[in-house]
């Protein structure tokens, strides 16, 4: 077990614990706090990625933005009484014999797959990502377009977010 | 390098050699020495805290043309060591009803976050704590945590009051993210690099003079992101009862307390990194203790600043807060990285010298500044004001004698 | 060295626990949670493609990046319409949203 690889562990059992705490708890404002708890799980899964750069764009953006988002609603969308009684769908066998299908259906059909057990090639600590990734979203010949669709998409998300909430029509 | 020159990374090479002596791998080695590395400059940092405490006080009382602690020792330095064995003492009265793990996780969140923004900051040449390729990002990311840190607290004392400081507070810090990060993305397109002390090294000119609106942008915002006057409806006695650290007593509200000087104070010295140039000075690159020296007198004035600030302005509210940051350092922020880009692209294509750039920049800015202000002054000449009532009312009359 | 398979395995049971969220909460904020891990499932799964198999091109990080930008617009449309659901109905639990039933 090399220190990776515990490492690697330590932010799995992180993420998945927090993970079943957010499906599982009953009032929805310890869920917003366990699913931060997972996204900062993710953000150091990334960095053993060697992609810091998502690692801390998922901090900035999920726990910086979402998260807190998350937490405003539940905090504003809560009546007293409204986290007593189950929490749950009367359905939820169902919907947990269906989660558990789906896992091992991926888990079957990925470890069949010709690349399953790859190793992670070389990769020099000062190859330039960063970069790399700046110049692809804005060449021509790359990813310019889904990044300015993108834009146009967060800005109508904006619009839309700020019509829908606005409350009494001014 | 001598160890007067160059004392850290003589004592870091000295300390290395040593372990490597007693025969621990080099992983191992590695690991310890960022340990030892983060606790010190942990200590360091919230040691300095005591030093601003006293400064502050000192200061704010000057400004007020009063003395300030003056008893405890000389010019009062031993106040704020005082003031620390106070709070040290209080009890812990933890209320009725709150959350226990969060209620107690909230203030040591607060300090944390405050305390991962030191480990870009580049002391001086050479001396970074972790020199990251993204480190502008993670400046913003360790915001983003404070203001986590804030709503725990709110949230978790279980009480109205403390839950809406903490959603004005969030509301206003995370509003201000928006301009902060506009406004650090200029020097980040200035220098070519989002690695702080790689900002630092970039700095032949500082950019205080290279694009002055993007430092009074980050100044301002981060003014209001720390929570300072005049933004400091976060912890407005006279308002909102303390806000979202109400419930909090002896250490913990100390730890809010230190986390709030050491955030001005961290915010100073990016702000002196960012702006002012860092560790950069005469002789600076020769002998790197002199790098420190300017680094703290430069953080040091913008600390000064920031307490002059407070002592002179009074608060704003919090919507007039919102106007300021969306109506005005938004879109000022954004036409300044737009401008900004393109002529950096322009002098990148013509390859005009270092010069030539400068002055394009100040002059872009100086326009800019120009426009915005001329736009607010005809917005504001074209309101429609309420006229004052014309005679003044006397609060309380004296009864009319009646004989004469 | 830590084979892809261990970051597969991973991404499919966040994946999966993800999708019991949806399926199970009544809270509507809370199946929007659920949607969340779903979502950072997918983008552990496109970094750790990118990573193991293909270290020299952009495509996985710009695609991974795109995913970050679709979730946040996403979180920001559905809690704002849940708020404005919440206005009107007083309630966000998902069984009760029921108007425009037959």
């Amino acid at each position: 077990m090399t220190v990776e690889q515990f490492v690697f562990l330590v932010f799995a059992v992180i993420t998945l614990g927090a993970a079943l705490m957010v499906v599982t708890d009953r009032k929805v404002i310890h869920s917003a706090l366990w699913l931060i708890l997972s996204l900062f799980g993710v953000a150091g899964l990334y960095v053993l990625l060697n992609a810091g750069f998502f690692a801390v764009v998922q901090v900035v953006v999920y726990i910086g933005a979402i998260a807190i988002l998350f937490i405003f609603a539940a905090m504003l969308t809560r009546k007293a009484m409204e986290d007593v009684g189950p929490q749950v769908n009367p359905g939820w066998p169902a919907a947990a014999l269906i989660g558990g299908v789906v896992f091992v259906a991926l888990a079957w059909m990925l470890s069949h797959w010709g690349q399953f057990m790859a190793l992670p090639p070389a990769f020099a600590d000062d190859t330039p990502t960063l970069t790399q990734l700046g110049v692809a979203l804005v060449s021509p010949d790359a990813y310019v377009i889904p990044f300015e669709i993108a834009s146009v998409l967060l800005v109508a998300a904006m619009v839309g977010a700020l019509y829908a909430a606005w409350g009494k029509k001014k | 390098m001598s160890f007067f020159s160059d004392p850290v990374n003589s004592i870091i090479l000295w300390l290395r050699n040593l372990l490597i002596g007693w025969g621990l791998s080099t992983g191992g080695v590695t690991l310890i020495m960022k340990a030892l590395g983060v606790m010190v400059l942990s200590t360091l940092a919230l040691l300095l805290v005591i030093f601003l405490i006293w400064l502050e006080r000192k200061l704010a009382a000057r400004f007020q043309q009063r003395l300030g602690p003056n008893r405890v020792g000389p010019y009062g330095l031993i106040q704020p060591i005082a003031d620390v064995i106070k709070i040290f003492t209080k009890e812990h009265i933890t209320p009725f009803g709150v959350e226990g793990f969060l209620y107690n996780l909230a203030p040591i969140l607060s300090v944390a976050a405050v305390l991962m923004l030191w480990a870009v900051i580049p002391l001086y040449k050479g001396v970074v704590g972790a020199d990251l390729n993204v480190g502008v990002l993670y400046l913003v990311a360790a915001g983003a945590l404070g203001t986590l840190a804030i709503l725990l607290a709110g949230w978790s004392s279980n009480n109205k009051y403390a839950l809406v400081g903490a959603f004005r507070t969030v509301a206003q810090m995370v509003s201000y993210e928006v301009p902060t990060v506009i406004s650090l993305l200029v020097p980040v397109l200035l220098a070519g690099t989002m690695s702080v002390s790689g900002i630092v090294e970039q700095q032949k000119v500082i950019y205080l003079l290279v694009s002055p609106v993007a430092a009074l942008l980050f100044f301002l915002s981060s003014l209001a992101e720390i929570g300072r006057t005049p933004f400091d409806l976060m912890e407005a006695e006279s308002e909102i009862v303390a806000g979202f650290h109400i419930e909090y007593s002896g250490l913990k509200f100390g730890m809010f307390y230190v986390g709030e000087f050491l955030h001005a104070f961290t915010v100073s010295a990016l702000f002196a990194v960012l702006f002012l140039g860092g560790w950069r000075g005469w002789g600076a690159e020769s002998f790197p203790l002199l790098g420190l020296v300017y680094f703290m007198l430069k953080s040091f004035l913008v600390y000064f600043l920031v307490v002059w600030v407070r002592s002179t302005l009074p608060r704003v509210r919090i919507d007039q807060m919102l106007n300021f940051n969306w109506k005005f350092l938004t879109p000022v922020g954004l036409i300044l990285l737009v401008a900004t880009a393109v002529v950096q692209k322009v002098i990148l294509i013509s390859g005009a010298s270092y010069g030539v750039m400068v002055l394009s920049h100040l002059v872009v800015n100086v326009l800019i500044l120009w426009v915005a202000f001329r736009i607010v002054e005809t917005r504001e000449a074209r309101r429609p004001r309420r006229q004052p009532v014309a005679q003044p009312r006397p609060v309380a009359r004296p009864p009319e004698v009646t004989q004469a | 060295m830590i084979p892809l398979s261990w970051y597969l395995i991973l991404a499919a049971a966040l994946f999966s626990i993800g999708l019991y969220g949806v399926l199970a909460r009544k809270n509507a904020v809370a199946i929007l949670m659920g949607v969340e891990l779903m979502l950072n499932a997918v983008n552990i799964n496109l970094v750790a493609f990118w990573r193991y198999l293909d270290v020299d091109t952009v495509a996985g990080q710009a695609f991974a990046l795109m995913v970050f930008a679709v979730a946040a617009a996403e979180v920001a449309v559905g809690l704002a319409l849940f708020i404005a659901l919440y206005r009107r109905r007083g309630t966000v639990v998902a069984d009760e949203i029921d108007l425009m039933k037959w």
